[in-house]
């Protein structure tokens, strides 16, 4: 019937339970951010009003969540069908991203409760990015799941409706790539105002096109990233075949990336700042190191057909895409006024991985019990 | 190497066009905006203020806000440093050597009173989602209203003259800021600060009569006698009179960051008073808003884009044989790997 398959198996595994158990420790913290606020938990201060929550669990978290995005643009919009079976779990990569990247908005606002004027247009503020960006996301992660009922509906054996949904399931695809088009880039732009309190190193008019190409690159990323860390823990074969066309791909979009980012930097002329010795300077270096190692692998056509140098790769190319985002917002932020101080509190960072721990967790169950992954 | 070096010229080529692009995006920039017509706001001048902070108690008892214990914990009256949920308003010293005489740079110290400016062109109005953050179209007060504010916080991160504070400690936190005594306003008062202040240094009335206000000290002498209005100008006070002091010959706030209401003068270097100065004479939000509404324009953009998307996806859906068919996407994907 279906070319995917659940990988079944016993669900209470050893890492299961470790990752379960992270993430009900992360939802414990959180009673306390609930009951005595952000401050009781985090180390948010006034100068600093945005930390790890924003930064990693929704910038980075639904960078890695466009998996789906990626892949769809490959498959969908380049027509590359052969890559159609790295289709289902790239979408279940997204989905978890951005449910929970969006959960965590909710944990971080402020005046959470209030969350429905976002959503009554008379209180809209079409300047502001922040609305385009909740607008938008909200409907992605609403797209993801239409996206991925399919394999609900193979699962419980609804052919009827399967057969309905994919009558109409190419508008669902063609907005799920419109979207995260849309939002990816609005997270960079969402800098601009920000003017000199950012560093030149990062505070640029065209942080919105190195917003969205970093997040298609790290959504390349997480598929060989999944698939491998799959194919060694559920035992099963690697796609090797396909992730080594994609890792080509990845080639290409990595140096139009490097390209952009360096021109920009010396048409500005800011890219002296680089050289300045300061942390801004030497996290500007570990980021863009990041970004070159993968280059230099995937150079090599040998590496591009080994799953370990891809897996490398794809890993280092993470990290690149997140110390960007965390530079960004974090380290080449200086508040106004100066004098603050920011590194996330020990509860605050266990939230973070509770979150995290959740995804892993609930793709587990999913894998297991749902028809996601390729037919072995 | 296996890549296709045709791949490579394309992306470079890419590559340069966007730093040849780098300056027509300067041109994406909305215009400025214009002073509101009946424009209230504020004159701090750094040389009348004696550091008395009797407008920071002032503010508190107008606003109802906490006192603030900062250093000692123990210690029982108000200590704010800086602004912050509790505190509005607050008065802060610049100092140097042996700080031996007021307003001088070197060897010397001067305050500076920190509140909401008031921009022209507010960032915190430009980002907020929900206009929760709304400036008046005739006196240009910038107010916030919690009753909507989802609390992102997104005003407290854009505010170039850090001024929005979020109540971090509270389980039903809001923001707080500097809302120019809009409620004794209405009442036909004005900002508790400039009513309760002993020597005119921040001193209430229309922005444009400030300015010449402004403009009237600046050309004095040093050392001249000077009369200087207290409270509000154009009021019935007593004035507070005095010697100009030696000014730098500049007014803070009418140029910057595509302009404030809230005007400075000092005889210290502005930046030494911790008001940004490197910065550009527009607001960042006409950048930001520039560039978004260049891509959004009418969502003619996202619009074309989404018709082109769902034609070339349903045609690549179809060729493949996926719409409508039973088996779906996965007959495909079969030829796909084959």
């Amino acid at each position: 019937m279906s070319a995917h398959e659940p990988v079944g198996g016993r669900l209470l595994t050893k890492p299961f339970m470790v990752f379960a158990v992270l993430a009900m420790i992360g939802f414990a913290i959180l009673a306390a951010r609930f009951f005595f606020g952000l401050g009781a938990v985090t180390n948010l201060n006034d100068g600093y009003t945005w930390g790890i929550w924003i930064v990693i669990d929704i910038m980075i978290g639904t960078a890695f969540g466009c998996a789906g995005y990626s892949v769809a643009l490959l498959v969908y919009l380049l027509n590359r069908g052969e890559y159609h079976p790295l289709v289902r779990p790239a979408l279940l990569a997204g989905l978890f991203g951005y449910t929970l990247g969006g959960m965590a908005a909710v944990i971080d606002l402020g005046r959470y409760w209030q969350i429905y004027t976002l959503f009554m247009p008379w209180y809209a503020q079409f300047n502001s990015i922040m609305l385009e960006v909740a607008w938008c996301v909200t409907a992605y992660t609403i797209v993801l799941w239409i996206e991925f009922t399919p394999t609900f509906l193979e699962r419980f054996g609804l052919k009827n409706l399967r057969q309905k949904l994919s009558k109409v399931l190419f508008i669902f695809i063609a907005v799920g790539i419109l979207l995260p088009t849309m939002h990816q880039s609005s997270l960079g732009t969402m800098l601009v105002a920000l003017g000199y309190q950012v560093s030149p190193l990062w505070q640029t008019q065209w942080i919105g096109l190195l917003f969205l190409v970093s997040a298609i690159l790290m959504g390349y990323a997480i598929v060989p990233f999944e698939g491998i860390l799959a194919s060694m823990g559920l035992r099963r074969p690697v796609e090797g075949e396909l992730i080594a066309r994609l890792s080509r791909i990845m080639f290409v979009v990595l140096a139009g990336y490097l390209i952009i980012r360096f021109a920009d930097l010396i048409a500005r002329g800011a890219l002296g700042l680089a050289f300045a010795g300061d942390l801004d300077a030497v996290m500007f270096w570990v980021e863009n190191l990041l970004f070159v190692v993968p280059l230099l692998l995937l150079v090599q056509a040998g590496n591009r057909s080994s799953p370990r140098m891809i897996f490398i790769a794809a890993i280092s190319l993470l990290l690149a895409g997140s110390v960007y985002r965390i530079n960004a917002y974090l380290v080449g932020y200086h508040p106004a006024g100066g004098g603050w101080h920011y590194f996330p509190s020990v509860p605050e960072m266990l939230v973070t991985v509770g979150i995290f721990s959740l995804e892993v967790v609930a793709y587990l169950v999913f894998v297991k019990k749902l028809p996601v992954l390729h037919r072995a | 190497m296996a890549l296709n070096r045709r791949d490579f010229l394309k992306i470079a080529a890419a590559g340069v066009g966007a730093a040849g692009a780098a300056d027509t995006a300067k041109a994406l920039q909305r215009g400025p905006k214009p002073m509101p017509p009946e424009a209230l706001g504020m004159l701090y001048d750094s040389t009348l203020c004696i550091g008395c902070k009797a407008c920071v108690a002032a503010c508190k008892e107008a606003n109802d806000m906490p006192p603030e214990h900062t250093g000692q914990a123990e210690a029982i009256w108000d200590t704010p440093v800086e602004l912050s949920g509790k505190t509005l308003n607050v008065i802060k010293v610049y100092q140097d050597g042996d700080m031996e005489q007021k307003d001088r740079e070197v060897n010397g110290y001067a305050f500076v009173k920190r509140h909401c400016l008031h921009c022209v062109d507010p960032s915190c109005v430009s980002v907020c989602p929900v206009s929760a953050m709304t400036k008046d179209p005739l006196t240009g007060i910038v107010e916030h209203h919690a009753d909507r504010c989802i609390g992102c916080r997104y005003c407290v991160e854009g505010c170039p003259f850090a001024v929005p504070k979020f109540e971090y400690n509270e389980a039903f936190g809001q923001i707080q800021k500097c809302q120019f005594c809009s409620h004794l306003q209405a009442k036909g008062q004005i900002p508790a600060c400039c009513d309760v202040c002993p020597t005119g240094a921040s001193l209430f009335g229309k922005v444009s009569d400030l300015s010449e206000e402004a403009r009237r000290r600046l050309a004095g002498q040093a050392g001249e006698r000077y009369v200087f209005t207290r409270g509000e100008l154009g009021g019935d006070r007593p004035p507070h009179e005095a010697k100009l002091a030696d000014y730098i010959k500049d007014i803070y706030g009418e140029k910057q960051l595509g302009g404030v209401q809230v005007l400075y003068l000092s005889a210290v270097p502005f930046e030494k008073l911790g008001l940004p100065t490197n910065v550009p004479e527009y607001s960042y939000a006409a950048i930001a808003e520039g560039i978004q509404h260049t891509l959004y324009k009418w969502m003619i953009a996202p619009a074309v884009l989404l018709v082109g998307l769902l034609y070339v996806v349903r045609r690549n859906l179809g060729r493949r044989g996926e719409a409508g068919n039973e088996s779906g996407a996965d007959q495909s994907s079969d030829r796909g790997q084959s």
